[in-house]
């Protein structure tokens, strides 16, 4: 959907005209209070449920949505009760406008030129979306990891149109550990001799070593220890002949299975994923942080917030660990809000937002059925 | 939302009538949410409900119930100071490895604390010992080889633990099959129930 307004930024920027892709999932109902909004995270999509047909009609092979488990006939989110939307965030790169896109007043590809944007630039650019759907309500705004941040953000900056919001492996903000993850990641892609300054675009290349290598680093703070042993342990690729330990004594083969899935990983995100909007989400989630305003205090900062939540975390996740969403319960609760908090005993870590856990599963569903369901 | 009103044990109804309409409601181990739902129903409360299993959990949500999944041997930290008109404790103590620490934090984020658990002073269990062996009963069912129920005391024990810890008790009496036994109730009554606040 094409916007012509001018949207003005919270670095004080402005993006003159822009567009939002999204998605969206069952049926508005009569009343408009069915909405269910969904937020994405880092590397995410406006394509939340269901699969692509091709022009045959036949399934497109690996096109599910990334939250098809939760989303969808019949599921936790049901979409024969409620009308989902999924967005794009702007600077994403499916298809919003971001930084592979040219800028209208230059004409030239926006690449590194394209203006910091924040969660709560995200958030409103979402109301604009829903003013431009006649959604004045929604029935509830999901998300998980920085999802449930722009969740969490919903509720502060339009206080009455949500009803509820839940809030999955989510944290107030980041940590320095975690910014400092972020960090490694946009190290490695600036650092890329392919990154020209973020306007490889204008030189036709793309600095795909350093998306690999940020992946990769992502990718390991998502699992837990025990996951990632259970699943590759110190398995070899192959044993080579030769020598009874099976090493091959090099340094730079891939001999490890974990080391042959991670490049594997890397390989695959650095195809789809573009470099510019890895920094540009990265840096979103470093700078979220409502309590800021509040002298770091978190309760002041959600007394706005008048929806009822649900929060959920995963007692593996230690990039969004189990601590930061009780941070949130607990402002929540002084500030007398209605919350439920599910701490779940799964082992993926952070991944496990996206997973199918019946626990999980269970308790959002039974949210959805007791509390969010329309009358 | 179920509409159907939960269904409460006759030992329950009781406990709920100790709750002051209106008032605003923590209630630890609180099960599948039936008393603290029917207390939201029938008595006008607000409130949660804290629970640590997962079955638990979905069941309190079902309701409409909310809830907080929390392990309280950590304690209730998430909580304020006088957060809570009432907290309650029914059946949650005796599994409680630090029942003593959480009982002082009953009456700090509570204006009023309520307890019940099993009252070991029961004459039949009394008796069960008597005999050289340890009681298995309607309330205490378990055998002393795999019983959750890692605190037991009797009512007179509770009074005591009270006391060290400067509780003021507003009223003390045991439960046996919903009604409530104020005659001799530490040998009559297979429950203890209390209601405190601060010293």
């Amino acid at each position: 959907m094409h916007f012509a307004d001018v949207l003005p930024l919270q670095s004080g920027a402005s993006i003159r005209a822009y567009d939002l892709s999204y998605e969206t999932y069952g049926t508005l109902n009569a009343d408009r209070s069915n909405a269910v909004l969904i937020c994405h995270a880092l590397n995410a999509s406006h394509h939340v449920a269901g699969v692509y047909l091709d022009a045959q009609g036949a399934v497109v092979p690996k096109s599910e949505g990334w939250w098809d488990t939760m989303i969808g006939p019949g599921k936790p989110v049901d979409t024969n009760v409620f009308f989902v939307i999924g967005v794009n965030n702007l600077g994403s790169c499916f298809g919003s406008t971001g930084p592979m896109q040219r800028n209208p007043d230059s004409g030239e590809i926006y690449g590194a030129d394209f203006p910091v944007v924040t969660v709560q630039d995200w958030v409103q650019a979402q109301a604009r979306l829903l003013d431009a759907l006649g959604i004045a309500t929604l029935a509830a705004v999901m998300g998980g990891s920085l999802g449930g941040m722009q969740a969490l953000s919903w509720t502060l900056q339009y206080p009455d149109r949500v009803r509820h919001a839940v809030v999955v492996a989510s944290a107030p903000n980041l940590t320095a550990e975690n910014i400092a993850f972020n960090e490694v990641a946009r190290r490695a892609i600036v650092t890329d001799p392919d990154f020209h300054g973020g306007h490889y675009g204008r030189h036709g290349v793309l600095p795909q070593r350093g998306l690999r290598i940020a992946r990769m680093i992502g990718h390991i703070t998502y699992l837990s220890d025990d996951v990632m042993n259970e699943k590759f342990g110190r398995q070899l690729r192959e044993v080579a002949i030769g020598h009874a330990s099976g090493y091959k004594f090099s340094t730079q083969d891939v001999e490890f299975q974990i080391e042959s899935y991670l490049r594997y990983q890397g390989d695959k995100f650095s195809e789809y994923f573009d470099a510019n909007t890895y920094l540009l989400i990265t840096r979103a989630l470093d700078y979220f942080d409502p309590a800021a305003e509040h002298g770091g205090k978190l309760t002041p900062a959600l007394a706005r917030a008048r929806a009822k939540f649900l929060l959920v975390s995963f007692k593996t996740d230690w990039r969004f660990s189990p601590a930061r969403s009780r941070e949130i319960v607990k402002a929540l609760l002084d500030n007398q809000r209605d919350v439920s908090y599910a701490e779940i005993d799964a082992p993926h870590g952070h991944d496990a937002f996206l997973l199918d856990d019946p626990r999980y599963m269970g308790v959002v569903r039974s949210y959805f059925e007791s509390k969010v369901t329309p009358c | 939302m179920l509409k159907t009103a939960p269904r409460l044990s006759a030992d329950q109804r009781v406990i709920a009538r100790l709750v002051p309409p209106g008032a605003r409601v923590l209630d630890l181990g609180c099960g599948d949410g039936a008393l603290l739902d029917h207390l939201i129903r029938e008595r006008g409360c607000t409130g949660y409900g804290v629970e640590i299993d997962d079955a638990n959990i979905q069941a309190c949500v079902a309701r409409g119930v909310n809830v907080i999944q929390l392990n309280l041997d950590e304690g209730l930290a998430m909580f304020g100071d006088a957060s809570f008109d009432v907290v309650l404790q029914i059946d949650t103590l005796q599994h409680l490895r630090n029942a003593e620490v959480m009982l002082r934090e009953t009456a700090r984020v509570g204006r009023i604390g309520i307890v019940a658990f099993p009252n070991f002073g029961h004459w039949p269990n009394r008796l069960a010992v008597l005999r050289g062996r340890m009681p298995v009963t309607k309330v205490l069912p378990y055998q002393w080889y795999d019983t959750p129920n890692i605190r037991v005391g009797t009512l007179r024990d509770f009074a005591a633990l009270a006391l060290k810890n400067r509780l003021h008790i507003l009223d003390a009496f045991g439960l046996q099959d919903g009604r409530e036994v104020r005659l001799w109730p530490n040998a009559r009554a297979s429950r203890a129930v209390f209601k405190f606040q601060h010293g």
